[in-house]
């Protein structure tokens, strides 16, 4: 893929409710657009898991997906990275472009892609090697060998992911040693290692403690003025607490099948979510009234 | 209240303690057993040992009729027909594995399994039977032809020598890497799908390609496994009595070249036991026995120490 940044315009033609909607419902924005999601499905065999996914990401921004389980938001998430092509019989419709670049276009490396737009898990998954390893791992794919200047992104990435003190006299010792919250900072630290632009999170917190959390949290905020990040939460107080932008997703009644269909309810900045939810779904999960 | 503390008694505890008795027995009676194997082989074994002292290991020569019995040829037979046997199979079984558990679609993976299993069942009577009438004499002109190739070539002339027979260590190390491919491919793939599907998604998702993310996650992960299978297939492969005694040409030589004939010590004990008249003779058999015993013995210790050692770096203790 190439590294070319077009000039960016707000996707076209569009209702204005479904702009509003898409753009996130800012007049005015602030950041660059980086994402723009057109009627995004994704169907596991059969069944469709989510469909019609239309939002805009912006660039430096914090955007949260959240909504009851099952809804989708994972799916959605590993579609900005190309990781539903794993999955044997996960088919992707619609389009994701970045920058202006479809990134399920024909000629588009899901490889390459994810160089630009790493990943972290809902659990801690360090590789069975040592700190300094893991850190690494990506830019040794990348085809870095030079000692000396992996030493030093090993430790910028480690910094970046406010790891480097608790480890450095411990670089070559097991990273499986380490607690949860330093093995998911970790995993954060190896994925800016790639020096990516964009960081997608999976309920990064959901397995750690609330102190672990916390740091995980601070962390977001201190590196989100050179990535954009959209995480995945089941947490809602973490959603507003976190994030710039918030995506309401829910489940409806699958017409075909009895199986429940994700959709994006309601798309929109943070504190306008949870204050003045437009939809009423929206409103009662915010609220807590969620069936 | 004595009542209430009465509760607090376990009520049954006959079937807990028959059941502690049952395994307790069980294990004991294997370690008797065991113990006695070992006991046995080596009271029967002092008497060569006392003929012949430590030359017993260090003597080439194997001649009954002259009263010299060393055993260096017959040890020397294993460890080449079985590092051949392990050099052949680990590639293809590692192979094997990697195709069912990382490439293959589902639909395949279930036959190739099965086909897999199925070579482990095959007799190995028949293995070395087929070794016989069928595989020796079709490789004698590939050994001939490979041989000159190599010919005049420093090391490689020596090691892919002149060839006569079919009945070579050679043969005797492809029966062995067809009979231990199984094992290793099975307990191989076994492990490489305990990967956690976690580990994948990490590697993936910095930017590896398949096979990067094979390398750095699954076989990572299987590193420990894998050198334990493959330990156990050297063990088998150095054990293995009849196929190999088949097929290996059943004549002492310590030699480079692996086109020439061999023998091995499971095999020259099963050939020789029955016209083993003196003690001594008989004596010295079993002490190649004990030999294997050993052999084997330490092949296992250090495939434990390996797999334990990379378990434990696997789980951050070290
Ligand atoms: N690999 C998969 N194969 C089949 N169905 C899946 C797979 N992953 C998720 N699903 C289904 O897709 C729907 C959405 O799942 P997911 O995206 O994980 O939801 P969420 O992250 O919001 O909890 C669920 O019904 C789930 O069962
Ligand atoms: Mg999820």
């Amino acid at each position: 893929m190439t590294e070319k940044v077009h000039t960016m315009h707000e996707p076209a033609d569009e209702s204005v409710d479904s702009a509003a909607r898409s753009t996130g419902g800012v007049a005015a924005p602030a950041n660059k657009l980086i994402f723009s999601v057109n009627d995004l499905s994704v169907d596991y065999g059969a069944f469709t898991a989510v469909r019609d996914v239309t939002l805009g990401i912006y660039a430096n921004d914090i955007t949260a997906f959240i909504g009851p389980s099952g809804c989708g938001k994972s799916t959605v998430l590993r579609c900005f990275n190309r990781m539903n092509d794993t999955i044997k019989s996960a088919k992707v419709h619609g389009s994701i472009l970045y920058h202006d670049i479809d990134l399920y276009g024909p000629t588009i490396s899901a490889t390459q892609v994810r160089r630009h737009i790493g990943m972290v898990f809902q659990k801690p998954n360090p590789f069975p090697k040592s700190i300094y390893d893991n850190v690494a791992y990506g830019p040794r794919l990348a085809g870095l060998k030079n000692k000396s200047e992996l030493d030093e992104l090993v430790e910028t990435s480690l910094r970046g992911a406010a790891l480097w003190d608790e480890v450095k006299d411990r670089l070559k010792s097991s990273a499986l040693g380490l607690s949860g919250g330093q093995q998911q900072r970790l995993c954060i630290g190896r994925a800016l290692a790639v020096k990516p632009d964009v960081i997608l999170m999976d309920e990064p917190c959901s397995a750690l403690d609330p102190i672990a959390t916390a740091r995980i949290e601070d962390l977001m905020q201190e590196i989100k003025q050179q990535y954009t990040i959209i995480i995945v939460t089941h947490n809602m107080q973490q959603a507003a607490r976190v994030s710039d932008r918030t995506a309401f997703f829910t489940t409806e009644v699958n017409s075909e099948s009895d199986r429940r269909t994700g959709v994006l309810v309601e798309y929109g900045r943070t504190d306008s979510i949870f204050s003045q939810p437009v939809d009423d779904r929206t409103e009662q999960y915010v609220t807590g009234r969620f069936g | 209240m004595a009542l209430a503390l009465d509760d607090l008694k376990s009520k049954n505890q006959t079937a807990d303690r028959a059941f502690r008795g049952a395994t307790l027995a069980g294990g004991a009676t294997i370690v008797i057993i065991l113990g006695l194997i070992a006991w046995t082989i080596a009271d029967k074994s002092r008497l060569a040992f006392k003929t012949e002292g430590l030359s017993f290991f260090t003597e080439p020569r194997w001649a009954p009729a002259a009263n010299v019995y060393g055993a260096l040829s017959f040890i020397y037979g294993t460890a080449v027909t079985a590092t051949i046997a392990v050099l052949l199979a680990v590639p293809v079984s590692l192979g094997i594995a990697l195709f069912t558990t990382q490439v293959a679609p589902s639909w395949l993976k279930r036959p190739i399994v099965a086909m897999t299993d199925l070579v482990a069942v095959v007799p190995s009577v028949v293995f070395g039977l087929w070794g016989i009438i069928f595989l020796a004499p079709k490789l004698t002109p590939v050994f001939k032809r490979v041989s000159g190739w190599f010919h005049g070539v420093p090391v490689l002339g020596r090691i892919f020598g002149p060839a006569s027979s079919g009945r070579t260590f050679m043969t005797a190390g492809l029966i062995l890497a067809i009979m231990i491919t199984p094992i290793i491919a099975s307990i191989s793939r076994e492990v490489m799908e305990t990967c956690p599907l976690t580990d994948r998604d990490g590697a993936l998702a910095l930017g590896a390609t398949r096979w990067e993310m094979i390398k750095g996650a699954v076989l990572t992960h299987s590193a420990g496994g894998i050198v334990g299978s493959v330990m156990l297939g050297l063990g088998r492969a150095m054990g293995e009595t009849i196929a190999a005694a088949l097929v290996i040409g059943s004549s002492a030589a310590i030699t480079a070249n692996v086109f020439s004939p061999g023998d091995s010590l499971p095999s020259v004990i099963a050939f020789e036991w029955g016209e083993a008249t003196s003690d001594v003779k008989r004596s010295a058999l079993i002490a190649m026995g004990l030999t294997l015993f050993v052999m084997t013995l330490i092949v296992n210790f250090v495939a434990t120490a390996v797999v334990n050692r990379s378990m434990k770096r696997m789980r951050g203790e070290s």
